[in-house]
Parts: C-alpha cells; structure tokens; sequence
C-alpha cells in the first residue's frame, strides 16, 4: 500500500510545486530574514549555534545508521527466534512439524516446500490477472481520459489501496465467493481440459482462484500507479511522430509508450507480486488451506501460503512450532527481499537508460 | 509578515493537535464508562447469582484471573465469566480462547490460574504440572459438554428443515469422509433413506483445517462405531484430502452454509439453518440433541486414577447400544492446581475454587446450556467435580 | 515505424522501379488497423470499469451490512460482559470503544516512534549524505524496508520482546513497533521526495547569510517541506490503522478496554473485525433473553469494518486535504 500512496502524493506535490515552491521562496526569505540577527550574534557567542549543529548532525546520522540497526535487528531477532528450528533436539523438532502439518511433513524443507509453493502461485496468479488490467487502467489515466479527469480517477484507483486487507478478506469471504462458485463451477465444466482448470470446482470456491482474484484486485492500484508515472514520462515527441505518420492511438501506444515503459512495467510487477507474497488477511480468511503441489487452482485444500499459514498457526503453535513459524517467516522475508531487490535493479537500469 | 506566516503554518497544526488531544481525552474519559453493566437478572435470574455466592462465601475475590484454552469453551466462557462477574465484580476474569495446547503451556509455565483442555493431560505435562503446582499435579474436571452434530446443506430439497434428519450409519460417515460416496444420491444413503428425495449433487466433505478436539472426538467415535470402515487413528488434524477445509466451527459452518451439498460436523448448537443426521444407534436412528447426550452422561464411567488423585476423565461408550443416546459429544475439561505455586495469599486457589465450584454448579451449566447450546452435566458428574474442587486450597 | 521505412529504403536501393501501390494501405487494412483500435480502446476502458467493480461492490456491501449497528452505543462500549447474541444492559450488543483506543494508541506509538527516525533518516539522506556512498546503501535499505511482509513485522517485535522482556509478551507496545517498521519506510520515502524539492537556492541563501545548517534545515527546508511530510506521514498511518497480521501476533485481542498501551493485550479495530468474523453463530435458544441476535457477530464485524473503512478514508482525505492546502496558501 505504501507503494501506491507514497509515489501518489510525492508526484503530486511534485506536480503541484513548481508553482508552489517558487512564489514561496518570498514569503520563505523573509523568514531567513530573521536569520541576520542570530547570524550577527553569532561571532560573539559561537558556542550554542555549533552545538546544535553538532548534535543535530549527530541525530541525523543516528537516524540514518537507525534503519541499518533496524533491519540488523529484524534478521537477528528472527534468526534467534528460529534457531530452534534448526538447532534443537530433532525429535521435538519432527513432532512440531508433525503437529504442524498435520503429519504431512517431518523436516523443515519438506514443510515449507508447499507453503512456499503456494505462496508463489497464488502471488503469479494474481499478478497475471492484475498486471494488464493495471495496464490498461493506467493507459486509460495517461492517454485516454480528460486530463480533468484523469487525477479523480487516479483518486478512485488509490481508493482501493486504501482499504484495509481484513476488509478484503470479509468482503471475500462471505460475499466473492457465494458469488462466484458458480462460475468456477462452469470454468471448471467447460475448460476443464486445460489442467490448471482441472475439477472438480470447490463448493463454496474457497479455492486458489478465488483467492488469487482477491489478491488481484489488491495489487492493482500498486502496478496501476507506478505505471501511471512511467506512461506518463513516454517521450511526447516520439508519440506525436508516430501520430502524425497515421498511426492509430492504439499503435502510438504499442510503438512510442510501451517499449519505452516496458522496464518499469516489469518493475512495477515485481513490487505488486512483493505485496501479493506478503499478503495475510485476505488469504486467511477466504482460502481453505491445503498442503500439496497441486496446480489446480479450482480445486478445494490444494494449498496455503506461508503468511496465512503463520497467522493460523501461530496462536496454537508451541515454543517450538513458534520456532519453526519464524523459520517460514524467514523464508518468506528473503522471497520478498529478492523480489523487491529485483524491481529496484529494474528500475535503477530503466532510468540509467 | 513572518508572524502571518507562523499563523498561518501553526494555527491548524495547533488546532489540530488540540483537537487530537480532545478526542484521545474524550475516549479515555469514556473509557471508564465503556464497559456493559452486568445484566445478570436478564441473563440468569437470581437464583444463579445467589448460588454462586452460596458455593464459597466469596464475593471478595478481586484482582485478576485469567484463564487460557480451547477455544470450543470461549462462548461458554464468555457467559460464565458474564455471570461470575455479576456476584464477584471486584474480580477481572479473562479467557483467552489460544487453544487446548496453548491453554496447558500457558498453566504449566504458571501464566494462567486455569486451563480449558479438549483433552487429559498427557504424563509429560502430568510430570511438569507438579512444579507449577505447589501439591501434586494439576487436575482435569469435565465442565462442558456438547453434541457434535454432522450437518448438511441440502436446502432445495427441503432437507434442511427441522424435524427432518438424514439417516447414516457410522460406516456411511465413515465412507463419505473417506471418499466412497461422493454424490448425495449413492445407494448406500438411499438405502437407509427410503422415501427421502435424494439430489444428484455431489458432496463435498467439510473438515476442520486447524487442529481440533471437535476432530479428534469425531474420530473416536468413528473408530469405535464404524470399526475397520474407519482406519485411522483419532487424531486433531485431518488425516486424508477428502473434501475442503475450514479454520475454526464458525469457518465450517460458513463454508458449509455457502454451497449446496456440503456435509461437515460442528457442535450442534452452531448448526440452525442446516440439516443434521441421525446416527444409527443400536437399532434406532438417533438426531443429535440435549437429550441424547444426557442419557449417554447418564451411564458414564470414570478412568481409574492413583489413590489421592483428583482427576476426573470420563470414558466415553461411543458403542453404546443404549436407545435414545446420541454418542457423538465433546467433552471439555477444565485444568487447574489443587494449590499453586507463588500464591502466599492464596488468591489464586480461592479464584479457583470458586470459579470451578460455579461452574459446576446448576446456574453455570444452564448459565453455559442456555449461551453455548451445550448441554448440562448431570447431577452426579456435578458432584464428582465438586469433590475434586473442594480439595483446592492455599498452599 | 522506423524498421518498416528502413525495409523501403533498402528495396528502393534494389530495385529503381517501385511500384508504391503495393504499400498503399488498402481499404480493409485500414479498417482492420481501426477495429483493431477500437478494441483496444474498449480493453482498456473496461479494464477501468472492472477495477470499479470490486471497489463498488466492497464500500456498498460494507455500508449496507455496517450501517444496521454503527451507532453510537456501539461506539461507546466494549466487549466486556458481552454474552453472545443478548443484549447488554443499555440495549446494544456491545461495541468498539475498546478497539477504537487500542487502534489510536497503537497507531500513536507507530507514530511517535517512525515520524522523528524516518524525519531524521530523509534529512540525513538529502542534507548530509545526498549522494554519497552512505546514502545510497541506507536508501537501498529503506526500499528493503519497505518490502517486508506485514506478518514478517509482527513476527519481529513478538521475537524482539520476547528476547528482551519475557517468553510470549504481548502488549500494544509490541504492536508499535510493528507498525513503525511498516511505517519508516513511507515516511523516509514522502519525506525525501518533499526535501529534495526545496529549492536548493534557499538553502545557499541561508548559507550565505551565515545561518548554522541545524537552523537552515529546522527553520527553512524542514519548514518548506512540512506540508508535504506532513500529508506524507497522515498517509503512512491510514496504511498502517488497517494492519491486521503484525497485531494479531504482537498485541492480541481482549474483549474490555485496555488504556495501558505497555502491558496488557490491547484490541485494534482490524484484528476487531477479524476476531468477531472467526466466531460464528450466537446461542440464541430457548434460555436467551428476548433481543438475542444468532448473527450478531457477523454484523458487528461489519459495523467496525464500516468504521474502519470511514476512519482511513477521512485519513486518505485529510492526507491529501494538508497537501493541498497548504501548498496552495503559500502561493
């Protein structure tokens, strides 16, 4: 959600601030005006102003080093938290794990294996549903609305980063998925030959795919708003030319916007699929957890993802189940970690280009 | 110019932070008036808040107790603590419905005065009970009891009205959580249900997906009942892929009323709406209800224990042949010290004994029967665990 | 474009008699190009309009089902005393004042704890280390920050309290610091951004008349930015007032009010609605009093849903209102 909000304003008040800033340096200098009089007093008692300078420096660097010591201490609490996992007595550890997985696994690879499987395969899955409609949302803000309009609309599609995931999950649980059984009843009837579509369709659909929509529709205001920015720093020039040459809106698009966007269309997956990977509320409340390596999305228990899984298990779970709990945390820290590390590698060449 | 300009950058950060400051203060003001006056007379009558008091001369219990467990007791825990509350109110009790597991951890490292416990205590946590409890060992006592219903959602064919109960035999049940009968009209069901509309509908089986002693209760009887049908151990978890899973009753009970021809099992209090089966018994097909729990309280037995030991387990007949009874229950303990350690005043073992004593008095099984659906311990598993809880004292 | 004129040029080099027709778009082509662009402009308006349908369908569900319990008498009390479906004394069924002040308290200390490190950390970024080495390996941490898994967070402060203060300590404090890691990131993100758009101008002028870079910083860019971190930090909490998982774990639930944010488990509004949503059915039998709801848990998880909805939207609002107006007074 930060993604979505946080670029939102910051291009805003960018946007609004070369009006903004410049008339203001006025009123701005004046208040450095009333600077010379502590400036002339300065020499006669340099102490205090250097003192300050000082110590406020040294809150800065503090700051700065903070959020090495912060993320330093993130790792090292949840390494210490689940170091029992992999140090302790293996007969405890097994039977945790057994108590777990319900005697489906016996060691931690095994146990996390289908969590984390799930976890990536109801995060592509949603990906894949709401990567071309953010597409198309943030094309139709930055090339086919009004431009009066465009900012409400970007405001609609914020709105839905804005509500809370448990909202979501409520929202999913007892009204999607009444909703939508019956249509994965027929996906599963009549494309059940495709064998991610294979069925029998779970009645109630508290299934992967379900689960995955909902997801979907969270992500959406992350991929839309950043490629929102991207669309609209397409070279002008190009996208006239290939106007003026008779090119359709569409082929401008497809010729002058999209290849220019393509790396930060990438990027800004990647960071939607980090928060899809993340995602706990909606997934606890709606999917009906499995433990497989299944593909089959339509399905009933065929998995769970490593975030509900926690937030399941956790109130029940041991000292050592606790243990084993962090440990998946861990895994699910690194996986979005890479994902995240991979969107900022994307963009960093996509702006160096 | 500059002071305008203060103004103008201060004023709605001041007014806004005093307005922050007005509401926090205005919530915290509230706070002191935000908890529900105890409406013990709409819930109990008086005859529950005087026997209380009756049980031991204490409505000078204050401080706070808290108690941690299975979450199958929170609604009943919700109305006792309710009720306790009305004839003790000097004393804050919580229940903290982690789960039977998390319930006895949280006794055994001296966290929690009480435990609630689908199940005994096993001999290792028997043996680490005696450093947490300052005499002996800690002590199980039934205090609820509740019909696991198995339910089904067959609305279009009016099977779901009351009064009409589908008829399986233990092995049927055992089947269709194995899988054998996937479709409502397989001829294993039409057979015991001659004249019933059965639907061409598949079943979809409905299990827990977290670990429960609902479960582990259903698969006793199953084993017991269904015999070699039914070839897996009792345990809390699900043992197969048969079907889709639920987090919690209330999850089951969501997913099974979200589609048609579902089938799942949840106490029975939480299963209006749905249909229920009549088990086969003996020779009769009995549907699950308060009374055929308490013909099966009637006969029950007790495991035998050490001299001197104050635990209460029953055994349970799930093959019982008896007419009327419906042996498919949960039985719920309580977990407690007959003494306890840190407890110079002996708060803790007067809480304690007080509040087992009102729950196993008449008001605190109605005061559950009427707010949980379960059903009323009878008189002499009453007194049972009245024996064991006279023994609480300060250590 | 460019690849199909090149192809022409190197034709027209083969060979000197063209015949141009040949290229001359003909008529069905046209109309395929142009259907072709219809279509795509019809995919991707409606790509717009079924984003709408989840949102839609999320604020009315939550309006039509909350409002029939948001009042104030649900406002105005908690859980405590609350027996299943039966009314309460003053003829509710309990509320959510005790999630509400858990909510404002938890948040509060989120707040307390990332405003003046992620404050700090973007002028650190910006004013003392713009470029440098340093900077870049913090900005690359902040972005990593600003990755981790809400639950990832939770998990942290229970490991981080239960090493420090005692095996499964859990109070609202714990949930603070959850949240502030969630929200560092965002404040450091919006603070930056609105730092580096001070004209670099008004700092050398500053310099120039000798005032100290503490005070040019404090009483000039800081100020300069302050609307927008200000708008930036509102946005980080409505974010973070609707965390769920990390409180879950870190701060617990409990049915009666709890003002002590150190000790104790504190209910916020999120993990208020999932705990009601996890309950399931009332006991309303023969034994219930008269006014006994069956549903009620189902509709008081709506109701404080709808509060929660209201509460981060007037957040969203506020966040954009400060932005605006404030930039625009200064003009």
């Amino acid at each position: 959600m930060s993604k979505t909000l946080a670029p939102q304003s910051a291009t805003n008040m960018a946007e609004q601030n070369p009006q903004g800033v410049d008339p203001d340096a006025v009123s701005v200098s004046v208040d450095v005006s009333a600077a010379p009089a502590e400036a002339s007093a300065a020499p006669t008692a340099p102490s205090p102003g250097r003192t300050a300078d000082k110590v406020f420096k040294i809150c800065a660097w503090s700051a700065g080093i903070l959020i090495f010591l912060a993320l330093a201490a993130v790792t090292i609490f949840l390494i210490l938290r689940a170091l029992p996992a992999f140090t302790g007595d293996p007969a405890v550890r097994s039977s945790a794990l057994e108590s777990l997985s319900g005697g489906r696994a016996s060691n931690f690879a095994s146990y996390v294996g289908p969590l984390l499987f799930g976890t990536i395969l109801i995060a592509g899955l949603s990906l894949l549903l709401a990567f071309p409609v953010s597409t198309g949302i943030a094309l139709f803000i930055t090339h086919y609305a009004p431009r009066k309009l465009s900012t409400a609309l970007s405001s609609v599609v914020d709105l839905l980063a804005a509500i809370p995931s448990v909202i979501y999950g409520l929202w999913g649980a007892l009204v999607l998925v009444p909703a939508i059984t019956g249509f994965w009843n027929w996906v599963a009837t009549y494309l059940g030959w495709i064998p991610i579509f294979a069925g029998p369709a779970a009645a109630p659909a508290r299934s992967v795919a379900s689960v995955a929509l909902v997801l979907a529709v969270m992500i959406l205001p992350i991929i839309t708003s950043v490629a929102r920015d991207i669309f609209a720093q397409a070279p002008r020039l190009q996208q006239e030319a290939a106007l003026a040459l008779g090119a359709t809106k569409w082929e401008t698009i497809r010729l002058a916007v999209l290849p220019f966007a393509r790396s930060g269309l990438i990027s800004a997956s990647m960071l939607g699929l980090g928060r899809a990977l993340g995602e706990t509320m909606a997934v606890l409340m709606i999917l009906s957890p499995g433990f497989s390596y299944s593909l089959h999305i339509l399905q009933a228990s065929t998995s769970q993802t490593i975030a509900a899984n926690i937030a399941s298990q956790f109130p029940e779970a041991d000292s050592m189940g606790v243990a084993m709990l962090v440990a998946t945390g861990l895994v699910l820290f690194v996986i979005t970690f890479l994902v995240n590390f991979l969107a900022r590698r994307i963009t960093g060449k996509g702006v160096s280009k | 110019m500059q002071t305008s300009r203060g103004n103008g950058m201060h004023k709605p950060t001041f007014a806004r932070g005093a307005a922050v400051v007005t509401a926090l203060s205005l919530a915290f003001g509230l706070a002191a008036c935000g908890d529900n006056a105890p409406a013990s007379s709409a819930i109990s009558g008086a005859s529950g808040a005087s026997s209380v008091s009756g049980a031991d001369g204490g409505p000078n219990l204050q401080g706070e107790f808290a108690g941690s467990g299975a979450s199958s007791q929170q609604s009943a825990n919700e109305a006792w603590i309710a009720d306790f509350h009305a004839s003790h109110n000097q004393a804050r009790i919580s229940y903290d419905p982690a789960g039977s597991g998390a319930g006895v951890t949280a006794l055994l490292n001296g966290s929690v005065i009480w435990a609630g416990s689908d199940e005994p205590l096993n001999a290792a946590q028997l043996e680490q009970s005696k450093s947490t409890c300052a005499r002996g060992t800690a002590f199980e006592v039934p205090v609820y009891v509740t019909p696991i219903a198995f339910a089904y959602n067959l609305p279009s064919v009016g099977l779901n009205d009351s009064g009409k109960h589908l008829r399986m035999e233990p092995e049927t049940i055992a089947a269709i959580f194995q899988g054998q009968i996937t479709r409502w009209n397989d001829a294993r069901l039409a057979r015991l249900n001659p004249g019933v509309g059965l639907p061409d509908l598949p079943i979809t089986v409905v299990h827990r997906s977290d670990k429960s002693g609902t479960t582990k209760s259903l698969f006793k009887y199953l084993k017991a009942a269904a015999g070699p049908a039914w070839p897996y151990e009792p345990g809390e978890n699900w043992p197969n892929n048969v079907g889709q899973g639920a987090k919690g009753t209330a999850g089951l009970v969501m997913t099974l009323t979200q589609a048609e021809g579902t089938f799942g099992y949840a106490d029975a209090a939480q299963t209006s709406g749905l249909g229920t089966v009549a088990v086969k018994v003996g020779e009769s097909y009995v549907p699950a209800s308060e009374r055929g729990v308490s013909k099966m309280m009637d006969k029950v037995k007790y495991e035998a224990q050490p001299q001197g030991s104050l635990r209460k387990l029953v055994k349970v007949d799930y093959q019982t042949a008896e007419p009327g009874a419906y042996p498919v229950l949960l039985v719920s303990y309580d977990i407690a010290c007959q003494a306890y350690q840190r407890d110079a005043s002996g708060s803790k073992a007067a809480f304690a004994k007080s509040w087992l004593s009102y729950l196993a008095s008449e008001a605190g099984q109605q005061q559950a029967a009427a707010n949980a659906g379960s059903v009323p311990l009878t008189p002499a598993i009453r007194e049972q665990v009245m024996q064991s809880v006279q023994a609480i004292e300060a250590s | 474009m460019a690849s199909a004129q090149g192809h022409t040029s190197a034709q027209l080099a083969a060979k000197p008699v063209i015949d141009f027709d040949r290229f001359r778009p003909t008529r069905s082509s046209i109309r395929a190009r142009k259907r072709r662009n219809a279509l795509m402009t019809g995919l991707i308006a409606l790509s717009f309009v079924v984003a709408l349908i989840p949102l839609i369908s999320v604020l009315w569900v939550s309006l039509s089902k909350g409002l029939k319990r948001l009042n104030w008498d649900f406002l105005t009390h908690n859980m405590s005393g609350v027996v299943g479906g039966n009314p309460t004394a003053t003829g509710g069924h309990g509320g959510i004042l005790h999630a509400i002040i858990g909510t404002l308290e938890v948040t509060a200390g989120a707040m307390i704890i990332s405003v003046p490190i992620g404050v700090m950390c973007a002028v650190f970024l910006v004013e003392y280390a713009s470029g440098g080495r340093m900077a870049r390996a913090i900005s690359l941490l902040v972005d990593v920050m600003s990755g981790i898994p809400s639950i990832v967070a939770g998990l942290f402060a229970f490991s981080m309290f239960a090493a420090l203060v005692g095996p499964s300590t859990v109070n609202g404090f714990s949930g603070s610091v959850a949240l502030s890691l969630l929200m560092i990131p965002t404040v450091v993100k919006t603070s930056e951004d609105m730092l580096r758009i001070v004209p670099g101008d008004l700092r050398e002028a500053a310099y120039a008349l000798g005032v100290t870079k503490q005070r040019t910083i404090t009483k000039i860019v800081l100020r300069t930015a302050l609307p927008g971190i200000v708008s930036g930090v509102i946005l980080a909490i409505a974010r973070v007032i609707g965390e769920t998982a990390p409180l879950l774990i870190a701060s617990g639930f409990i049915a009666s009010t709890n003002p002590n944010l150190f000790s104790g488990r504190m209910t916020t509004l999120p993990v208020y609605v999932y705990n009601e949503y996890s309950q399931g059915l009332a006991v309303c039998g023969p034994g219930s009093p008269a006014g006994c709801v069956a549903g009620i848990r189902m509709e008081r998880a709506w109701a404080a849903a709808l509060a929660l909805i209201v509460v981060v939207l007037v957040l969203n609002l506020l966040g954009r209102l400060v932005s605006k107006v404030f930039s625009v007074q200064e003009k």
